[in-house]
């Protein structure tokens, strides 16, 4: 099983979510979340004075999945959430060693 | 009834009606004000607002109304007895006998139309100050620029004293009220300092947004519709067919110069900055209303929207320049707006008044700042010496709502800052 975790733009969310659910995947956690990336955020003009917004609105999603449907899932969200400008975001992809499903107990792939 | 008698009813009703709209300005400047800054600093501007519209008018009867118009009514002697409010008003022989010095409207009404005049006077000073100053020192700044500083130069001009004597052209207030107030409050920025933050350790400007625009608008639009009361009234007449002409192209002209303001403003912001900055946009409008406040009557329609057009073109380099070169951090651009605008206002007389000089006119300018300059920075040094302007480092940043006021303006929200 892997954890997928995507800091992706809040924009996109539906469009991930879509595809995420065509590809297989079952469940999905989401959370509004603020951070900056190579370009450090950047710089607007109030009143003819910058103010710089160093940590940009994203949307992070986190998916696990089990071992078979792991490619997939990743286009799926690069397909997506792509724009091809800057700042749209990234993918993670980390081992989980164990899943439970609360109400009935289950572990494992059966718990996704 | 007498048709003198219903000209001086009508005449009273509408100095009145105009009166009641200025009054509703201080609405305007609250609003703007609360919007330009920040959420924790809301609640104590909004209390700044409403003490310093009571205490001018307070003030104003106390002692301003006599040191300005020292022949008005039957006030017997500066500070002397309050017969005009409390004897009788004008009599209606008097009012059907007619005649050059026949009254033609009731002189409480006159009374109340001025008081609402210093309030907006005072009004300015308080958004230039905002998120920093001690609230109960800017109190007694108003206390004495609304009983003193305000009614002294407002004498010379509206009272009779020298600068009209001189030629000096003001016809709703451009100087005597709008850059009274804006100096009176570059006074006490200068003694104040920027707001923490404003400005890096290399010098480098920081902008710090205001909370509310929504608020900002709003403010600005009561502006603009307690401003057909500023000017409209300061015609003091409306009973016959030329003075109603007049009130009507007075009206139109106001409307007109704060339109061509605002949209000047708002592309020089769009070509400037490269987005249309709103809180520029609105400071445009007000500079239109502040250009065309010193002559609404004798410029076309054309004349007043390129009077106001100018009044937006200057008031965002003016913004800048304050904020950038000179360091003077002021919140919600006063000082450009009712300042720096209003000397553009006061010499674009001499465009459309044929009784208007340019001499005359950059001595009122000079006379009125330096009365005013050099007594606001008295005064507030006064103050500063004695209990200090400027509250201290941690209640600034926890804002002056709690600190000053004990209590917060959107509790039920969580502020970024």
């Amino acid at each position: 099983m892997k954890l997928i975790t995507a800091i992706i733009k809040p924009f996109k969310l539906e469009d991930v979510r879509q595809a995420l659910g065509e590809a297989g995947v079952q469940g999905l956690t989401v959370t509004e979340v603020k951070g900056f990336g190579r370009q450090k955020g950047h710089t607007e003009l109030y009143r003819g004075a910058e103010y710089s917004v160093d940590f940009v609105p994203k949307t992070k999603i986190e998916a696990a999945v089990g071992d078979a449907l792991v490619e997939q899932a990743i286009e799926a969200i690069i397909g997506a959430a792509a724009t091809g400008s800057i700042g749209d975001g990234k993918v993670f992809v980390t081992d989980l060693s164990q899943a439970v499903r609360i109400r009935t107990g289950e572990t494992g792939d059966q718990a996704l | 009834m007498e048709i003198a008698e219903l000209a001086y009813a009508l005449d009273t009703f509408y100095f009145l009606v105009c009166g009641a709209l200025v009054m509703w300005m201080a609405a305007g400047f609250t609003m703007l004000e609360a919007g330009l800054v920040r959420a924790k600093n809301t609640a104590e501007i909004l209390t700044k607002n409403v003490g310093l519209y009571s205490i001018a008018c307070i003030m104003y009867m106390l002692c301003g109304y006599y040191l300005m118009y020292p022949g008005a009514a039957s006030i017997e002697g500066y500070l002397g007895e309050f017969a005009w409010l409390t004897s009788s008003d004008n009599a209606a022989a008097d009012v059907i006998a007619g005649g050059e010095d026949a009254p033609y409207y009731s002189s409480l009404s006159d009374f109340f139309f001025q008081v609402v005049f210093v309030a907006t006077a005072m009004s300015i000073v308080s958004g230039a100050v905002a998120e920093r100053m001690k609230l109960w020192s800017f109190f007694i700044f108003a206390v004495v620029l609304t009983g003193f500083i305000y009614p002294t130069q407002g004498y010379w001009k509206w009272g009779g004293g020298w600068l009209d004597q001189a030629g000096f052209l003001d016809f709703a207030g451009s100087g005597v009220v709008h850059m009274c107030g804006a100096t009176a409050a570059l006074a006490g920025v200068i003694l104040l300092g920027a707001r923490k933050g404003k400005y890096g350790p290399g010098g480098e400007v920081k902008a710090i947004p205001g909370a509310n625009l929504p608020l900002s608008a709003l403010g600005t639009l009561i502006l603009w519709l307690g401003w057909f009361g500023f000017n409209g009234g300061s015609e003091l007449m409306v009973s016959n067919v030329g003075e109603a002409n007049a009130v009507a192209l007075v009206f139109v002209n106001t409307n007109m110069a704060a339109a061509g303001g605002l949209v000047a403003a708002l592309l020089l912001a769009r070509l400037w900055f490269g987005k249309a900055d709103l809180t520029m946009a609105l400071n445009g409008a007000l500079a239109g209303l502040v250009a065309i406040t010193a002559e609404p009557l004798t410029p076309t329609p054309m004349l007043a929207t390129f009077i106001g057009m100018v009044g937006g073109l200057i008031v965002v380099p003016s913004i800048v320049m304050l904020d950038r070169v000179l360091k003077i951090d002021d919140p919600v651009g006063a000082i450009s707006v009712h300042g720096v605008v209003g000397i553009w206002g006061l010499l674009a007389v001499c465009l459309s008044n044929p009784d208007a000089t340019i001499g005359a006119q950059l001595l009122g300018i000079v006379a009125i700042f330096a009365w005013v300059f050099i007594m606001s920075f008295i005064v507030w040094l006064v103050i500063k010496m004695v209990m200090g302007i400027r509250v201290d480092e941690a209640e600034e940043y926890e804002g002056v709502d709690i600190g000053e006021c004990g209590l917060e303006a959107y509790p039920e929200f969580k502020a970024a800052d």
